[in-house]
């Protein structure tokens, strides 16, 4: 049986839930799937989940889970995978996964497998693949010993719209958890958007990014013509942000945003791999750049080699047509 | 404050990686080397709580006999000593191992505060931190941006997804992993360099090989995903070509 741990904010559940059902899916071959949601007030996020071709979704809710903290969400899923006997726990590689996760997997002396980008087969067992030395080299990885195994995903290795929904919803099941509060280490705030106003790319249909190939800070606004007659939102690769040309929240790669959107426009962007790792998963991407031998051309569904100067406003005035 | 700080030496990013015959492993008998960034922003932020609150900075690495250079490198810009657990088998590990290696070097020290980089440049696991906290039972918090020391405490800034953060309290001791751009990198001067010839690098055993939990059953170079289209023409023609595609094609506007 596959355990999904999916992940929800304010009664919401995040996109890189879906896709770690996708990836559940792709895994599955038969067996039994679990979706597992937790917090203090489940419910509403429990039926959307159980609107997934998935055989149950257990609904955890405990008042030890209002605000998320390590010790309290390893406790929750330890009890559910002692319950479930899962085989596989999955879970999407988000910030909060990988804050408990490894926590877990130590208390349960349980193989991690993290980032991972696919799902395959080696010697009939699942083996998943993990890209490792900046995206050079991709691993296939096979657990050892017995399970649960514990594997998370990288966000955008799955398409969230691939998760298959059930002709009917699934049932849903009130699981109860032991958490010990007076166990809990942390103590958590009330989470705050930083001083500038935040903006959530991978919540963007469509991002148009730029690189070092946009020269300075007064061509932005060429990039957020393009950005607007796309209605899309305007991202950019690390050396803009830190050069301060575009705020920091507007920053696509490693250590920024990891997105998947339906377009991604790369305007003058090299394709160096921290970046490739935050965006590749886009379902169509569009590179324009000077240099045909830039990285960015291994990824880009379509590739112009050219002045992005000349070929942005013609794409603008096209699109105005 | 007894402050340690875990430092991977990892194969250096220019780097090309080539495999091994059996195709499990990197061969990297030709690559140069270096500090792993994200530890190098935990290096500098564990100097700046020493110079701020006092106590001793201690430098500590799992591998072979190789990565002595980025312990020399950590206590020429400031730690003050080093513990190396040393053994060959440790380069290739996962981080399970490599967490239960440092512990079995680190629990009796009995360090106040543990720092890491979220994660190494070149495995990428994102776990070695967080296990070893597991390991000697302290508490953890990762991704962090800010640390404020207080008594028998920490407060922490969190950073969340899309611009959000979090402040969040634990006791001491504790282990933090840290998130790059926290601070700015200071470089090791001549002088720090000196000084770094005559601090202790002690060197200590690797416990008794742990079973590996995972393992890579085939490492190689990725395929090319995609098939791109190449679009040419004058800007006008390309433009023209580009909007029909992502219109119809594609479907995407």
């Amino acid at each position: 049986m596959i355990l999904v741990i999916a992940e929800q904010h304010d009664d919401k559940v995040n996109r890189a839930s879906w896709e770690t059902i996708a990836a559940a899916q792709q895994l599955a071959a038969g067996q039994p799937i679990k979706v597992a949601v937790l917090g203090s007030s489940v419910d509403a996020v429990a039926s959307e989940l159980a609107t997934a071709q998935v055989a149950e979704v257990l609904a955890v809710q405990n008042a030890a889970l209002a605000m998320y903290a390590a010790d309290a969400f390893v406790q929750a899923v330890r009890g559910l995978i002692d319950q479930t006997r899962a085989e596989y726990v999955l879970l999407p590689h988000t910030y909060q996964t990988r804050d408990f996760a490894p926590q877990l997997a130590a208390s349960l002396e349980r193989p991690l497998i993290a980032d991972c980008v696919g799902v395959k087969t080696a010697d009939g067992k699942p083996a998943f693949v993990r890209l490792m030395f900046q995206g050079k080299l991709a691993a296939d990885v096979v657990a050892a010993g017995d399970p649960p195994y514990l594997v998370t995903f990288q966000i955008g290795a799955f398409r969230a719209d691939q998760a298959a929904r059930g002709a009917s919803p699934a049932p849903v099941t009130r699981a109860q958890v032991a958490i010990d509060p007076a166990a809990v280490r942390q103590r958590p705030e009330e989470p705050f958007q930083g001083a500038k106003q935040a903006v959530d790319l991978t919540q963007a249909e469509r991002i148009v990014a730029v690189g070092r190939g946009i020269k300075g800070k007064e061509h932005i606004a060429l990039a957020e013509k393009l950005a607007q007659a796309l209605n899309a939102e305007i991202a950019a690769s690390r050396p803009i942000c830190d050069a301060g040309w575009l705020p920091m929240e507007r920053q696509v790669g490693s250590s920024g945003q990891t997105v998947a959107p339906k377009l991604y426009m790369a305007l003058g962007i090299s394709g160096a791999i921290q970046h490739l790792v935050g965006m590749k998963g886009s379902r169509t991407i569009v590179a324009i750049n000077k240099d045909a031998e830039a990285p960015i051309f291994e990824v880009a569904d379509f590739g112009v080699v050219g002045d992005l100067f000349e070929i942005v406003p013609a794409i603008v005035k096209e699109l105005g047509q | 404050m007894k402050i340690a700080v875990c430092i991977k030496q990892v194969p250096s990013k220019e780097w090309q990686p080539r495999i091994n015959d059996a195709g499990t492993w990197i061969r990297d008998q030709d690559a140069g080397f270096e500090m792993n960034e994200p530890d190098a922003y935990a290096l500098e932020e564990a100097l700046r709580l020493k110079e701020r609150v006092g106590g001793e900075a201690v430098a500590c690495s799992a591998g072979p006999a190789r990565v002595s250079q980025v312990l020399r490198e950590a206590l020429a810009r400031g730690a003050d000593r080093a513990i190396h657990v040393e053994d060959d088998r440790l380069a290739a590990a996962d981080a399970f191992v490599v967490a239960d290696a440092l512990a079995a070097a680190m629990r009796d020290e009995k360090f106040d505060l543990i720092l890491t980089g979220l994660q190494s440049d070149d495995q990428g696991f994102a776990q070695t931190g967080v296990i070893l906290a597991q390991r000697l039972g302290m508490p953890h918090a990762t991704i962090i941006m800010e640390v404020q020391v207080g008594d028998g405490s920490l407060k922490v800034k969190r950073e969340l997804e899309g611009g959000w953060f979090q402040w969040i309290s634990l006791p001491l001791p504790a282990v933090l992993t840290i998130q790059s751009g926290i601070n700015t990198l200071r470089y090791a001067t001549l002088k720090g360099i000196m000084a770094a010839k005559k601090k202790e690098i002690r060197k200590a055993p690797a416990p008794s090989a742990a079973a590996a939990r995972q393992q890579i059953v085939k490492l190689y170079v990725p395929q090319k995903q995609k098939h791109t289209e190449m679009l040419t023409g004058g800007a006008a023609e390309v433009a023209r070509e580009l909007v029909k595609k992502l219109r119809d094609d594609a479907r995407v506007l």
